[in-house]
């Protein structure tokens, strides 16, 4: 199959050349063009034409792998106050990855005092309060408990929090929306240890509390603890990093990523919420009647484009691969479509599976761009039947200046010279 | 291990259900001591609030040598957070969300102030400097009165002005399988 023209094996399903994704499948995106040869002549050596990595032999080993210096320039991008360089966030560079999983050194960061430099041998968690029996756990003994490896996002609350302005800010996808990031956590069902504690029955909440400089300290409902809560103790296999809460975080899938307690220190069974600072005064949403949830702690369902996006330039008309990320904090991505003319008309993504419980979902699409102007959304339904709002209806149930919880329709605008702008639509 | 306990086993691995797995009882148990050095959280209730006391007349003496540079003065804020005014303000256009006008529960401010607060030193201040630190921003919009003295027995019984304000959301997510 040529990927160089308009054929007939392209089922165009939506408006502004969005084609069925059946095409992915067909390997129709893939280059041609591989397997350019060259001959050497007999006089010559063997290696004229060959690179010269082909010729010298390569660098040495390493005990921990780098990128490529070639892509250095995949960072985290850093919003801290000047004089307080460990409060504030770092993004996840969401347009310069693929896939589903972050790397470690991208995943975001949130921290509201900075890091602090824990020795794992000093350190232990308690489990105490509603409790039959107080426990200490030290991390050697914790080490010995059966282990669960899951994939899940974790997403601050505050993401995209930006969107909320009358203009449209003019940056990238994650500058935008990178303070979500997707690894695999290895660690122990905090149910676990609370089979060993025992649990008062008049117990129906638990404080977490970090170890930090700001006292991180959340409540969560016992459910969630007895449902699927981890003590995180590895994020993609190597012991979680100290800016992801080294050497414990409480992992709460697809709630709020305030909730997920890094430097875990402590644990408290308690009969309500302990009506902590950040749960109070941050995470209680104002709507427009005045009142204020409490508490929104579920992430609703998003997506965003992550290829073509803000910062890109087209290299001009033919085939591209629409690409992005797609999650819910209360289960599966069921459907993410695409449009190329501004929701005039929507075409299904390929998801890339497999497609986990609260965990990012990568979802594809082919488009063939004519080289007009072009309005690309992305929008995602979850398994539940939750459909991502479009920006006017999200900031229409909450008070002004309300920017948590926000997951609304993202919008890029092709523009006809290829360069592409993020607008609201 | 017996066939139907490993078969029982199988079954809760398949089912990914964690809390029927074994577990190796390695938790010590902790002494009143150490539990008592980490319960730093204050509920409504006050039932963790330490001994001690402080005035409005010796909190804003605190406030002025601690606190002012990041929150200006009286709390007003800038150049980080606002702790005062707004009360009133939640239902109109600009709503502004301070201590005063949408925490519902002062024992919040004792808690994250005594957890986190001065900035540069969280956990330098006695615990009679935070009752203080607490009674002057609450006399600030006149929740306590200009002469109030806090103390575990006084501070959870301060109303706070948004204290009905909110609508429950908790179990939301809660899934019709959760075992709790």
């Amino acid at each position: 199959m040529s990927g160089s023209g308009l054929g007939d094996t392209e089922e165009q399903v939506a408006g502004g050349g969005l084609l069925h994704r059946r095409m992915l499948l067909r390997g129709g995106v893939l280059a041609g063009g591989l397997g350019a040869a060259f001959a050497a002549r007999a006089a010559d050596p063997i290696g004229a034409g060959s690179p010269d990595g082909m010729k010298v032999p390569g660098a040495a080993f390493s005990g921990y792998g780098t990128p490529a210096h070639w892509r250095e320039g995949i960072k985290r991008t850093i919003g801290a106050l000047p004089d307080r360089p460990g409060t504030g966030a770092s993004r996840t560079p969401l347009e310069r990855l693929e896939g589903s999983i972050t790397p470690a050194g991208l995943h975001f960061e949130r921290h509201h005092n900075g890091i602090p430099d824990i020795d794992p041998a000093a350190h232990t968690l308690i489990v105490h309060g509603l409790v039959k029996q107080s426990l200490v756990f030290s991390l050697d003994a914790l080490m010995r408990y059966p282990m669960q490896s899951r994939i899940h996002f974790v997403e601050c609350a505050g993401n995209s929090g930006g969107m909320i302005a009358p203009a449209a800010a003019q940056n990238t996808a994650g500058g935008l929306h990178g303070l979500l990031s997707c690894s695999e956590w290895t660690g122990i069902p905090v149910s676990s240890l609370l089979d060993e504690t025992g649990i008062d029955p008049k117990a129906t909440w638990l404080l977490a509390e970090g170890a930090d400089a700001a006292g991180m300290s959340r409540s969560v409902p016992l459910w969630k603890c007895m449902d699927d809560a981890m003590i995180a103790l590895y994020q993609n296999g190597e012991p979680i990093r100290p800016e992801q809460g080294f050497p414990m975080r409480l992992l709460v899938p697809g709630f709020q990523g305030n909730m997920n307690v890094k430097w875990l220190r402590r644990l408290k069974l308690t009969a309500g919420p302990t009506y902590t600072k950040d749960e109070t005064s941050k995470y209680t949403e104002l709507m427009r009647d005045g009142k204020a949830r409490q508490f929104q702690f579920g992430m609703g369902v998003k997506s965003v484009i992550t290829k073509p996006s803000f910062g890109m330039t087209m290299s001009g008309q033919g085939l591209y691969e629409i690409s992005g990320v797609a999650w819910s904090g209360a289960g599966r991505v069921a459907r993410v479509e695409v449009s190329a003319d501004g929701g005039n008309s929507w075409a299904e993504a390929a998801l890339n599976g497999p497609v986990l419980p609260k965990a990012v979902t990568r979802f594809r699409a082919p488009w063939r761009w004519a080289g007009g102007p072009s309005l690309l959304l992305s929008r995602a339904t979850e398994e539940t039947g939750d459909v991502q709002p479009v920006r006017a209806d999200w900031l229409a149930q909450y008070a002004p200046g309300q920017n948590y919880h926000y997951n609304a329709i993202n919008a890029w605008q092709v523009e006809a010279g290829g360069s592409i702008k993020h607008v609201y639509a | 291990m017996s066939t139907l306990r490993a078969l029982v086993v199988a079954a809760a691995l398949i089912g990914g259900a964690a809390s029927a797995a074994e577990t190796p009882h390695l938790g010590r148990p902790a002494t009143p001591a150490e539990i008592q050095a980490v319960d730093i959280s204050v509920p409504p209730d006050g039932s963790t609030l330490p001994k001690g006391s402080g005035t409005v007349a010796q909190g804003a003496v605190v406030f002025a040598q601690q606190c002012q540079v990041c929150h200006n003065a009286a709390g007003a804020g800038g150049p980080n957070d606002r702790l005062t005014g707004g009360v009133g303000s939640l239902t109109t256009d600009k709503p502004i969300k301070t201590v005063a006008s949408f925490w519902p529960y002062a024992t919040t401010v004792f808690d994250y102030v005594r957890r986190a607060m001065p900035w540069p030193a969280p956990q330098s201040l006695s615990n009679d400097d935070v009752y203080a630190v607490v009674a002057y921003l609450l006399s600030v919009d006149g929740i306590v009165p200009a002469n109030a003295r806090l103390d575990a027995k006084t501070l959870p019984l301060v109303k706070m002005p948004n204290r009905e304000g909110f609508q429950s959301w908790a179990d939301r997510y809660r899934p019709k399988t959760a075992s709790r």
